[in-house]
């Protein structure tokens, strides 16, 4: 590709950041220094525009090491990859954690969505604006920025914590003093309820080490992957049909039948995704998952390497997660040495390799499609469907993607028996599912209950509203989901008990409201979310995202254009636009919990 | 080739293609809507190589560039025939079936073994080996050229060692397959086939043959010699010797376009007559002693034949300014002014008497032309559909006369490289001008690079020099000083100017004229220089 | 129609209770256009793989959830599509109102202002246009909280950055367009992107350096797919802005390019005798609409005054 790239160089942090990556350039063509064989030949073309799929991996690198990406780094990246400088400038700010001006040494993202919010955020927001300035403001130490959700509502208000050439780290709870010192040990993994049976999904988590192969493997570990060897293909997939397991993410889709699509499709190369890019306000249980339990991961991921014949599988991990990443890569380590990953895994004849993928700050990205774009290097905006995944997905190859709570759910079945699996739960909602439970409750945390568990049974099990109050409303499904209000806390917790209750499950996320909230704000904060997260692509979500945030900012103001009837009808009709004609779920309901707070009549919001 | 003087292939087959070659063509700057059909294909999958000293952009497209020193083509390709035929991957069926000559060449290629390719071409062998491979076992192929294959002394030898690789590999005559020397002005292609050829009249028809002369004597009515005419190179040397008194230029500018500059304007004062006509008062027109002004593009008529062979339709869009004429209209005035009966024909009708004589133009009506957005000769009679690719026959059972292999030998360029000097200097154009910037000169193009001397960045180390500094490029005929750019796409020895800023720098001070027999084309190409700094006082 | 060879297979379908029969590989929009419906269409370039972004083209197609780009979905056989329902028309009417609130879209043609026109869409009902802003790299999934009084727009100065184009992106409603031109789809030269995110993605080169300092050819094939008059000649621009453009009194007169061999078809804009602006036919399979610069822009000697 004729790339005219930028005329800066790297600074030696940058060059050696990317080369650690991508290993030292093999020609001077590629940014090394040119010897005169390089006078008589260069290797390009489709091999170096291959390695486009590095380019957001190359982008961590520098950020991780120099705290932002310049325009000779960018520039050396572009020359490394064969990617246009224009085109990875398009990458590099698509993504909130990657910086492209100037920034601290260290940059603390507060969490200021909807349930830090309830839990001290302002406060903590307000303090820092104190010591460091505004959002943005750049002192050379430390600056800070407001950050949607970090999955660490189970102990709210939550930090993330960057600094250049030391990594990420989360902060949670937040004490303000540790921000200023920026001393404080690594968290543990989330706090784990217990619902009223037995674990199926969580039992190891809090009693493996998640960094011992040894550990995982003496509490049933890889048993799950023999028993699939012994089954074969077909036997795996029909145990799936029987057990009624649907994905987790939000979706519901039977995992039998996308492995069978997988399986069925004709080509030579397919793949496998682990979905742990968890993004939606409220939803933590992957991290839990992912940070307690990452071998488990591994094994269904390899499990669904055997199912479908795919050799190679991603691990997408939300870039907020950096302790689930570094668990993910360490368990793929360890696999790999005791031959359980590679070209003959588990001495049963077949292939399978796993990557982690890191993302980098875009709920978008949690969207499969937009997924496929991200790992290939692209900006993570979704692609009309049809063609389905399972059909043409990550490089336009029949892939699978699966959230990780439907992986660590195969091993359930595996080890339940798939009849067993069956039987719990309801007729179309069977198993064991993951409720993430938080917002004014007396105990938040990761709830593991059979479908079919009402909201009141869950928020009964997480303590009730905390400090005796009275509910006000609940947000089931995250940002995208919609409000429950208290006359409707029987509804059962299935996809179709949801449903009749006009929401829907989405990701399993739980959020209390108690009943001194004025709702105004919160949708406003929803709102906003929306907008910051839309990825642009399509009209009805890009511009209506923005219009509807300025219409709650005008009634919540007590400023509507033309009158609240009319302002209502402007809500709806960009509700309707968005709903029916966006390209993904994002826009699709971006206004599903506005339109259910008006509906429902909640306080702040409806005069 | 084989008779018709036109690329075989056209652009659709571009993009359906296995395999591109490349071989000195900067088409990604100097063909650039070309390249877009190249383009399709890279990114349907397909496979490109480039052979060029520099690696161009359009090199830089390419899964491997072989960047050859300057005038080593022949040395390349017969290492690249020895190893497909070593190797047994030539196309036995196309060569026993379609071809002539072949024990020769196989004979003749035989010494050039992979080695011997590295040392004399520059390029690793591995990657002669892995072009050889690929270029014999992809299903199609397309070698594609312009002049870094022409211009220069042994031009017609470099066109002929590329088509017997195609040949070798049954690269030609197929969908797909072909050979393409693409086009570099507007009409060129149009001028061979309206007979501006010194052997040929209109349609490629031979000037010696009794037969289709007789058939042009009896249509305009006069004798026509039957001896061929000179081509430039000829004329030049006829200039020389004082045999060649007056010229009529109609549309160039020798004066700079042509090699050895000094030595052509000697040429061009002494002649007795020079008559220019052109759109400009261009420095050639200023030493004419008549110009006649023409009307030019936008204001006429006619049409263009272009790289794939196919003719369209030009028009006039605004008036020409002025007393500027079309050139039909002033040819017509001279020939009555020398006393000749003739009338002005409009353009369709000069076109038509061209459809009558020529018969690969035969069904090419306006009328058509306009409906189709134009035909690709052969196009014999007007329900033909006007050819996709040349030479089918050479696959059909019968394939008449058998196309054959040429034995070439490499001889290196003219112009040797010496202690006194050791540069090489190569020409080319640049993406936003094109030759010597007369049209292309008066748009305000941002990425306009005028007249500079393009530098490895080590040998503009090794000199001492550093970008913008004004430098003294001399070679054994002449010198000029330039300011010097350090280009990447160059290696040490090797530096480029473009052709396009004859007033500034003026490039052909220093190449030399040494030509080509066959073609009458100079060797732009390989010019020895050495560079002197300026010492400022 | 008639089908001439039997390799030709056809779908057939409904649209708006006509049946429909067409060539396989046909999309939706054209089963819709063969059944005479009128469809709105602004990313979509003929030429090009449909972006998918702007959303006005939507239809109904039974058993779908959601609507559907007829753009770029693929008609199956046995399709029940249903043009004119109160769904679809409020989708292409609020993507309409959408665009028109944030973008000026007073270049973009009589087929748009007759489609707004028809769909009775009112932008103004969103609010009064936010003034100018600059929208180079505000930090994504970030931004200024939305302000009560205004609407926000994308309006910002126009670039004009040299002697050949100018980019008014107050006009750009982010169609891709320009970028897949740029890119992959024609010229792969890659000069511009989309940076950002959400409502404040926009067309960009890298670090938003000026266009010379970017890999920009100016083959001009991005002003060349533009819908909104957002890229322009400068020429042209020039013109409008001084209201002296007329492209009533124009002529269009198709010729071939002076400079190399390729034989590009060029379209001659005339305006007063004199040349104003040059593009090249979007269905003609030499170019399909793209030029280089010398073929876009060389064509000033015709008229630069040459004295002879």
């Amino acid at each position: 590709m004729d790339i005219r790239a930028l005329l800066a160089g790297p600074t030696d942090v940058e060059r050696a950041a990317v080369d650690d990556l991508l290993g030292p350039p093999e020609s001077g063509w590629e940014g090394g220094h040119f010897t005169g064989l390089d006078g008589h030949v260069a290797y390009g073309g489709h091999a170096a525009r291959e390695r486009r799929n590095l380019l957001l991996p190359a982008l961590h690198a520098v950020q991780d090491a120099a705290g932002s990406v310049s325009k000779g780094a960018l520039g050396y990246i572009s020359e490394r990859l064969t990617v246009p400088p224009a085109e990875a400038y398009g990458v590099a700010t698509f993504y909130a954690l990657i910086n492209t001006g100037s920034r601290s040494q260290t940059l603390i993202h507060v969490c200021d969505d909807i349930v830090c919010a309830r839990n001290g955020a302002d406060e903590l927001k307000r303090s820092l604006e104190h010591e460091l300035g505004p959002p943005g403001a750049i002192d050379p130490g430390r600056s800070w920025t407001p950050s949607p959700c970090l999955g660490q509502c189970d102990r709210a208000p939550a930090a993330l914590i960057h600094s250049a050439g030391a990594g990420y780290r989360n902060l949670a709870p937040v004490e303000a003093a540790a921000l200023t010192n920026l001393d404080f040990e690594e968290l543990p993994t989330g706090l784990i309820h217990q619902g009223r049976e037995e674990l199926r999904l969580l039992h190891r988590i809090g009693h493996v080490d998640p960094e011992s192969l040894d550990s995982y493997r003496s509490s049933g570990g890889y048993a799950g992957l023999a028993k699939t060897i012994d089954m074969g293909r077909e036997g795996l997939i029909a145990a799936l049909d029987q057990s009624g397991l649907k994905g987790r993410g939000g979706a519901a889709f039977p995992i039998g039948i996308k492995w069978r699509g997988v399986a069925d499709a004709q080509d030579d190369v397919k793949f496998v995704i682990a979905n742990g890019d968890e993004s939606e306000p409220g939803t933590f249980k992957d991290r839990i998952l992912m940070e307690g339990d990452p071998f488990a991961v591994i094994e269904a991921m390899t499990i669904a390497g055997f199912a479908t014949g795919a050799t190679r599988g991603f691990a997408y991990v939300r870039g907020e997660y950096p302790v689930a990443e570094r668990r993910l890569v360490h368990a793929i380590d360890e696999a790999r040495k005791a031959g359980l990953l590679g070209p003959d895994v588990a001495g049963a004849g077949f292939e399978f390799e796993i990557e982690v993928r890191r993302g980098a700050g875009a709920y978008i990205c949690g969207e499969e499609t937009a997924l496929f774009a991200s790992i290939e290097g692209e900006r993570g905006e979704p692609r009309q469907k049809p063609p389905f995944p399972t059909e043409k997905g990550v490089f336009a190859k029949p892939t699978s993607v699966n959230n990780i709570e439907t992986l660590v759910a195969v091993l359930a079945v595996l080890e339940m028996g798939a009849a067993e699996f069956a039987a719990v739960g309801t007729e179309r909602s069977t198993g064991p599912k993951l409720f993430c439970i938080s917002g004014d409750v007396t105990r938040p945390g990761l709830y593991e209950v059979p479908f079919g568990t009402s909201l009141r049974q869950l928020m009964t099990l997480a303590g009730g509203v905390r400090d005796g109050a009275g509910v006000g409303a609940v947000l089931v499904g995250g940002a995208a989901g919609s409000f429950v209000d208290a006359g409707n806390l029987d509804m059962e917790l299935t996809f179709e008990g949801s449903a009749a209750a006009q929401t829907g499950l989405g990701s399993g996320a739980v959020i209390v409201f108690d009943d001194t909230t004025d709702f105004g704000p919160v949708l406003r904060r929803i709102a906003q979310f929306f907008r910051d997260e839309s990825c642009g692509q399509c009209v009805p979500c890009r511009i209506g995202t923005v219009r509807q945030e300025e219409s709650l900012a005008r009634l919540t103001a007590d400023r509507p254009l033309g009158g609240i009837a009319e302002e209502r009808q402007r809500l709806e009709d960009l509700a309707r636009v968005m709903t029916d004609a966006s390209i993904c779920g994002l826009g699709q309901t971006a206004a599903s919990a506005v339109q259910s707070a008006f509906r429902l009549g909640l306080p702040g919001v409806a005069r | 080739m084989f008779g018709a003087g036109g690329g075989t292939s056209s652009y659709q087959e571009m993009e359906d293609t296995d395999l591109i070659v490349m071989w000195g063509s900067n088409a990604r700057e100097a063909h650039p809507i070309f390249f877009h059909h190249v383009l399709k294909a890279i990114n349907r999958g397909a496979r490109m190589f480039a052979v060029d000293p520099r690696r161009t952009s359009t090199a830089a497209w390419a899964d491997v560039w072989l960047g050859i020193d300057v005038g080593s083509d022949i040395a390349l390709s017969n290492t690249l025939a020895w190893e497909i035929i070593k190797s047994d991957l030539y196309h036995e069926h196309f060569v026993a079936h379609a071809t002539s000559s072949f024990d020769e060449y196989v004979e003749s290629v035989e010494h050039w073994t992979l080695e011997r390719g590295q040392e004399v071409t520059g390029v690793p062998a591995d990657a002669i080996k892995q072009l050889a491979h690929e270029y014999a076992t992809a299903p199609t192929a397309q070698l594609c050229w312009t002049l870094g294959i022409t211009e220069h002394h042994n031009a017609t030898d470099n066109v002929l060692a590329l088509i017997n690789l195609a040949l070798l590999c049954g690269h030609v005559g197929r969908y797909g397959s072909g050979v393409v020397p693409i086009r570099g002005q507007n009409n060129v292609q149009g001028g061979g086939d309206m007979g501006a050829l010194p052997n040929r009249l209109p349609g490629f028809q031979l000037v010696a043959d009794p037969d289709l002369r007789g058939k042009f004597e009896k249509a305009w009515g006069t004798t026509i010699p039957h001896r061929p005419g000179k081509h430039i190179s000829l004329m030049h040397e006829a200039m020389d010797e004082g045999e060649l008194r007056a010229l009529y230029v109609i549309g160039e500018n020798p004066l700079q376009s042509e090699a050895d500059a000094q030595q052509m304007e000697r040429r061009l004062t002494g002649l007795d007559f020079m008559v220019v006509q052109d759109l400009f008062l261009t420095a050639t027109a200023e030493i004419a002693d008549v110009v006649l002004p023409a009307a030019g593009w936008g204001e006429v008529e006619g049409t263009f034949t272009s790289s794939e062979r196919r003719v369209q339709r030009v028009r006039r869009a605004i008036d020409p300014p002025g007393e500027a004429r079309d050139d039909l209209e002033l040819m017509s005035m001279v020939a009555r002014a020398m006393g000749h009966d003739w009338p002005t024909p409009t353009a369709e009708e000069a076109w038509d008497e061209l459809r009558s004589l020529s018969p690969i133009h035969g069904g090419m009506a306006y009328e058509r032309l306009d409906e189709s957005g134009g035909l690709q000769w052969p196009c014999p009679t007007e329900d033909h559909p006007g050819t996709l690719f040349l030479h089918g026959r050479l696959w059909e059972e019968e394939t008449g006369p058998k196309a054959p292999f040429s034995v070439v030998d490499w001889v290196p360029p003219v112009d040797a490289l010496s202690e006194e000097f050791p540069l090489r200097l190569t020409t080319g154009r640049r993406l936003d001008s094109y030759n010597t910037g007369v049209q292309s000169g008066r748009y305000p193009s941002p990425r306009r690079i005028h007249g500079v001397l393009d530098l490895s960045p080590e040998d503009a180390e090794a000199l001492g020099v550093h970008g913008g500094e004004l430098v003294r490029v001399v070679s054994r005929r002449g010198n000029l000083e330039a300011p010097v750019r350090l280009d990447r796409s160059l290696r040490p020895g090797l530096a480029f100017m473009a052709v396009h800023f004859p007033d500034d720098t003026d490039v052909n001070q220093l190449t030399i004229d040494a030509w080509d027999p066959k073609s009458g084309t100079a060797e732009f190409k390989a010019t020895a220089v050495r560079i002197e700094t300026l010492v400022s006082t | 129609m008639t089908i001439t060879s039997e390799s030709v297979s056809t779908v057939s379908a409904r649209v708006d209770g006509t049946e429909i029969e067409i060539p396989e590989g046909a999309t939706v929009l054209d089963a819709c256009r063969q059944a005479g419906a009128d469809i709105p269409t602004l990313c979509y370039g003929p030429t090009m793989t449909a972006a998918n972004a702007c959303r006005v083209c939507v239809v109904e197609i039974e058993g779908s959830r959601t609507l559907v780009p007829s753009c770029s979905r693929k008609l199956e056989d046995g399709m029940e599509i249903t043009t004119g329902s109160d769904r679809a028309r409020h989708s292409r009417r609020l993507v309409m109102e959408l665009l028109g609130s944030a973008s000026e879209l007073d270049r973009a043609g009589e087929r748009l202002d007759r489609w707004m026109t028809e769909a009775g869409a009112q932008p103004e009902r969103f609010g009064a246009p936010g003034p100018e802003s600059p929208r180079e790299a505000p930090a994504p999934g970030h931004h200024h909280p939305a302000d009560p009084k205004f609407a926000a727009t994308v309006a910002e100065p126009a670039k004009v950055e040299d002697d050949l184009y100018v980019r008014d992106y107050g006009r750009c409603i982010l169609c891709y367009r320009c970028v897949d031109a740029c890119g992959v789809e024609h010229q792969n030269t890659f000069a511009i992107a989309v940076a950002g995110r959400g409502f404040d993605a926009r067309i960009s080169t890298e670090f938003d350096v000026i266009l010379p300092d970017s890999a920009c050819v100016y083959c001009g094939n991005c002003i060349a797919v533009c819908p909104t008059g957002a890229l322009a000649g400068k020429i042209e621009w020039d013109m409008r802005e001084a209201g002296t453009w007329d492209e009533s009194s124009q002529e269009v007169t198709r010729t071939v390019c002076s400079y190399c061999g390729v034989g590009c078809n060029l379209d001659l804009h005339t305006q007063d005798g004199r040349i104003v602006s040059v593009t090249s036919p979007h269905d003609h399979d030499v170019t399909l609409g793209n030029l280089c610069i010398k073929g876009r822009f060389g064509w000033m000697y015709v008229s630069s005054g040459r004295g002879v």
